[in-house]
């Protein structure tokens, strides 16, 4: 048996039991971090933080002290969720050097549970794409097969969770950015509803869409993880009031019989991918055959989606990125006019390419004259959108579709076509608009080889019902870790 | 030609909060640069802010205090713009919907006509942080001490049309947020600090003409001479029939002038958009009913209350009312010592110049309030003499020693006696005819120097009056 193939669930009994110490399992995820580095999936590994937070926890296990379900765990986490002793880069150049003097509420709330942070895993830089080649320290490679991209932004948490570098990670999801990653590389994704889980510590990108989430290699380690991450924080004004909800302890019900899941035909119109299409098809008619109720829904604004995101991610993120001007932290320039010219020549060197593009964009939309027409406009679109979603879920549980409109594509395919690019995220992006949650789970391989995934869609704080179908799915129909 | 002047003002005041606008750290002017700082108010990485509500109900309290409407939903909006003392390159304030809108206040014109300057709006914002040019090492430094630190923005309409209206306008406003206790309004360490729009136009023109804005003026000496220079300016340019272009001047204090910061057409766009990190939200009647009973006297029912209950005279209690300080002082001196119109009048006379001499921007007084009462009150029931309490009143003022005790101590206590006098000033009397030979030519001097020369002998313990009295009485014979 190969430990890191493992489950949270399988390795936490393992350690409760003690046939294996924290101290083995954190050496066995660091050999296995070592001995597929060229995936470049992390950043940075921090073996010695990671050694004695093990100790620590075998220590306190030895002295006979029930531990949470995640102590002595090894977690990766995505590079734009601050840490103290760790660098916080956003796979940007720009924040090369930055280490964060605080932490993140997320991250606090990990190291509470006694998991161990191993890693911080590359990514897209700033979260902005879909594939994690806009990462500065190089593209990460799917671990499914490593000529083809991981997708992203969270590339690098999905492909060290597919990857066995660890048994779980945290990604952030703005457009997709942990679904279309899991997708990619066959793991699970959850993007939780908007305010369940802190932002606090969290490099914004756009923050009225960003959202952190576990990436896990099982439905039911999903829910582990956002039993740790999820709850109100005080230091967040847009933080859900939502009381503690006990995940896996209360979601599985092992049964989908009555569940109405919704069908929107908006979802499926574009569709050009018939192996993705035959996917989704495929588990429409198992959750049929096993006493779901399919109904149709209308979502005619769904595939506006799109334009509402780039028009309102860009415009926050252009705001949000302005503090990185050189004067505080950061690349800086040595050589400059006047002021001016330090800003510009200080961000002209520390970003890349697909950023710059946001900011001008965003700044565009914001300009006085362009406001109304772009992001009012755009505001009154996702308004249209939420009123939608909200009308659908009178009639159903869930919500179906594919994750993405095609599998994982080669490294470079489509770097240099940004807008075939954007179309990645064109069943993902609605999700954030209306604030909801939804998974991304592993629904059959396509001919390439490379893993197809599943989105179910909730209404808003009904993780418990996402994870009650998703685990049912994975159970009883597809998963890629049996088929090994 | 002649012109019309049309000035409208903009106000920054500091709010004395306990903690800065979105974030817990201390609200103090000066401490160590970057002491009074964390991941929120220097805009670090990830960090998020969380909106005080006491500076909330500090703005409503503003807008109360001026008649404007109070907003049921309120919104945060990022101003953005880059510059060093500003961490995040945006600055949370307000736009479309401030906490406040409409109001005003009434002023004084240059005739002694009333006039009402409209307020447009009053809002809540953070301020930026400082910063410091040090020719030591030739650059210049940040402090963001004050980054984050609460600031309402206080809009009035362009309803002024002199620097004397503009200064009356803004001693109205200083005096209120004094009174209502929401900002120091220190001008010299730039609690309240001010932007001046001023434009020309023909006599009687209704085209108003293109404004030149100078901001962040923090005396009301530099927003006399700011305006006075832009009439002068403007008026030239027109009167040669040039054209005036918008511009933005700064007033810089730590490089102590003032330079064309911009003009129209390199204007900032400051891409306003609602603040995604602080949700829209609702101000509650309850809230706003709370703050209302908070809400003191403002000076003019304080006047009312002086003239109407303690018999003061109107301008008396005017010059008392101008300083909150003052007023609190007055107030408590008063509970000891229940003469308020003796007390006043020492105050004005004596009290007043005192601050003067001292130059004391604000306005403290050294001695006790019950110390204070003690010795007026001594002086009043003829305990002491008019030359010992004032030079008791010297000595406290740097000391604040009980002034009864020093009374007791020095065996300071005026002489009433008559007779003990009578013997005094016919000696005096003796010793100098040709005193009295001026004295009786008319020359009033004469008694004054009699009284000095008794005071001199008696350490000024004598009763003047009865002195006085008693010489007058010898030589009118």
């Amino acid at each position: 048996m190969n430990i890191m193939n493992e489950t949270i669930e399988n390795v936490s009994t393992m350690l409760k039991n003690k046939q294996i110490s924290s101290v083995e399992l954190v050496k066995d995820s660091l050999s296995k971090i070592e001995a597929t580095k060229e995936l470049n999936t992390l950043h940075e590994v921090c073996s010695e933080s990671a050694l004695q937070k093990a100790q620590e926890i075998d220590d306190l296990r030895a002295k006979g002290q029930d531990l949470p379900i995640l102590a002595g765990v090894p977690i990766v986490i995505k590079d734009n969720i601050s840490m103290v002793g760790t660098f916080t880069t956003c796979s940007s150049k720009f924040l090369e050097n930055y280490k964060s003097p605080y932490n993140a509420t997320v991250v606090d709330k990990l190291l509470n549970a006694g998991a161990i942070i191993v890693g911080k895993a590359n990514m897209d830089e700033f979260a902005m794409g879909s594939s994690s080649e806009t990462c500065a320290f190089g593209p990460v490679h799917n671990p499914r097969n490593p000529e083809y991209v991981p997708g992203g932004s969270s590339g690098g948490s999905a492909g060290t969770v597919a990857g066995n570098q660890c048994f779980a990670s945290l990604g952030t999801d703005t457009g997709g950015s942990i679904r279309q990653p899991s997708s990619f590389c066959g793991v699970v994704g959850l993007k939780p509803t908007y305010g369940l889980v802190s932002r606090y510590g969290v490099v914004a990108f756009a923050s009225s869409l960003d959202q952190v989430g576990p990436i896990t290699k099982s439905v039911r380690d999903s829910a582990i993880m956002l039993d740790t991450i999820a709850g109100y924080d005080a230091n967040e004004f847009t933080s859900a009031k939502h009381s503690t909800e006990h995940y896996y302890e209360n979601s599985f019900k092992n049964s989908v019989k009555g569940m109405k899941i919704g069908f929107a035909k908006e979802f499926f119109e574009s569709l050009q991918n018939q192996e993705v299409l035959q996917s989704v098809m495929n588990a429409i008619d198992f959750f049929k055959s096993n006493g779901a109720e399919i109904v149709d829904i209308k979502l005619p604004h769904i595939n506006d989606a799109l334009a509402v995101y780039y028009v309102l991610s860009s415009a926050e993120a252009a705001s949000n990125l302005a503090r990185f001007d050189g004067i505080k932290y950061g690349v800086a320039t040595t050589e400059y006019k006047d002021l001016i010219d330090f800003y510009v020549q200080s961000r002209t060197q520390g970003f890349g390419k697909e950023v710059k593009r946001r900011i001008m964009l965003g700044n565009f939309v914001l300009s006085s004259g362009y406001f109304d027409a772009y992001y009012n406009k755009a505001k009154a679109v996702q308004n249209l959108i939420i009123n939608e979603f909200t009308d659908a879920f009178k009639q159903c549980d869930v919500i179906i579709s594919p994750t993405t409109p095609s599998p994982a594509f080669k490294i470079g395919e489509k770097v240099d076509n940004p807008l075939e690019m954007y179309l990645n995220d064109i069943y993902t992006v609605p999700v954030n608009i209306a604030r909801l949650p939804a998974m991304s789970i592993p629904c059959g391989v396509a001919s390439n080889g490379l893993p197809l995934g599943l989105q179910l869609i909730g209404n808003r704080f009904s993780e418990s019902t996402l994870f009650n179908i998703s685990d049912y799915f994975e159970k009883n129909c597809f998963s890629l870790r049996e088929v090994k | 030609m002649e012109y019309d002047v049309v000035i409208g003002l903009e106000v920054h005041s500091e709010l004395k909060t306990n903690s800065k606008v979105f974030c817990s750290c201390k609200n103090e002017f000066g401490g160590e640069p970057n002491t009074h700082c964390c991941p929120v108010c220097i805009g670090l990485p990830g960090a998020l802010p969380i909106p005080n509500k006491e500076a909330v109900k500090m703005t409503i309290k503003a807008g109360l205090a001026v008649g404007s409407k109070i907003n049921d939903i309120a919104i945060f909006e990022r101003k953005n713009y880059f510059y060093p003392d500003l961490a995040k390159a945006y600055q949370i304030s307000q736009a479309v919907r401030p906490i406040c809108v409409g109001g005003g206040v009434e002023i004084e014109d240059a005739n002694g006509q009333k006039k009402f300057i409209r307020l447009n709006r009053i809002h809540l914002e953070e301020d930026a942080g400082k910063l410091i040019h040090n020719p030591k090492i030739g650059g210049t430094m940040i402090d963001y001490n004050r980054g984050g630190v609460p600031l309402i923005e206080i809009v009035s309409e362009a309803d002024m049309s002199s620097a004397e209206e503009a200064v009356a306008y803004l001693a109205k406003l200083r005096n209120i947020l004094q009174y209502i206790e929401v900002s120091d309004c220190k001008m010299e360490q730039g609690s309240l600090r001010c932007d001046v729009n001023i434009s020309l136009k023909p006599k009687g023109s209704s085209v108003l003409g293109v404004r030149a804005e100078m901001k962040n003026l923090n005396s009301f000496r530099s927003v006399t001479r700011a305006i006075e220079y832009e009439i002068k300016r403007q008026s030239r340019l027109l009167d040669e029939g040039e054209e005036v272009v918008q511009e933005t001047k700064r007033c810089d204090d730590a490089i102590n002038r003032s330079f064309s910061q911009r003009r129209k057409e390199d204007a900032q766009d400051y891409r306003y958009f609602p603040d995604p990190d602080l949700l829209p939200f609702r101000i509650e009647r309850s809230l706003v009913e709370e703050v209302k009973k908070t809400m003191p006297k403002l000076r003019e029912e304080k006047i009312r209350d002086y003239v109407d209950n303690l018999g003061l005279s109107e301008y008396d209690a005017s010059v008392l009312t101008n300083d909150l300080n003052l007023v609190k002082y007055f107030d408590k001196v008063i509970s000891y010592f229940n003469k308020p119109k003796f007390v006043c009048n020492f105050i004005l006379t004596t009290l007043l110049k005192k601050v003067k001499e001292e130059d004391e921007a604000d306005l403290v007084v050294p001695i006790s309030a019950e110390n204070f009462a003690n010795l007026l009150s001594m002086y009043e029931s003829g305990q002491i003499s008019q030359a010992i309490c004032r030079e008791l009143f010297d000595e406290i003022w740097e000391t604040n020693e009980d002034c009864k005790k020093l009374v007791e101590e020095r065996g300071l206590k005026q002489n009433n006696n008559e007779d003990e006098i009578k013997v005094m000033v016919e000696a005096l009397i003796n010793e100098f005819p040709q005193s009295v030979a001026d004295y009786k030519a008319g020359n009033t001097k004469a008694l004054s120097f009699f009284i000095g020369q008794l005071m001199k002998r008696t350490q000024g313990k004598a009763n003047a009056q009865i002195a006085s009295k008693l010489i007058k009485d010898i030589l009118d014979k």
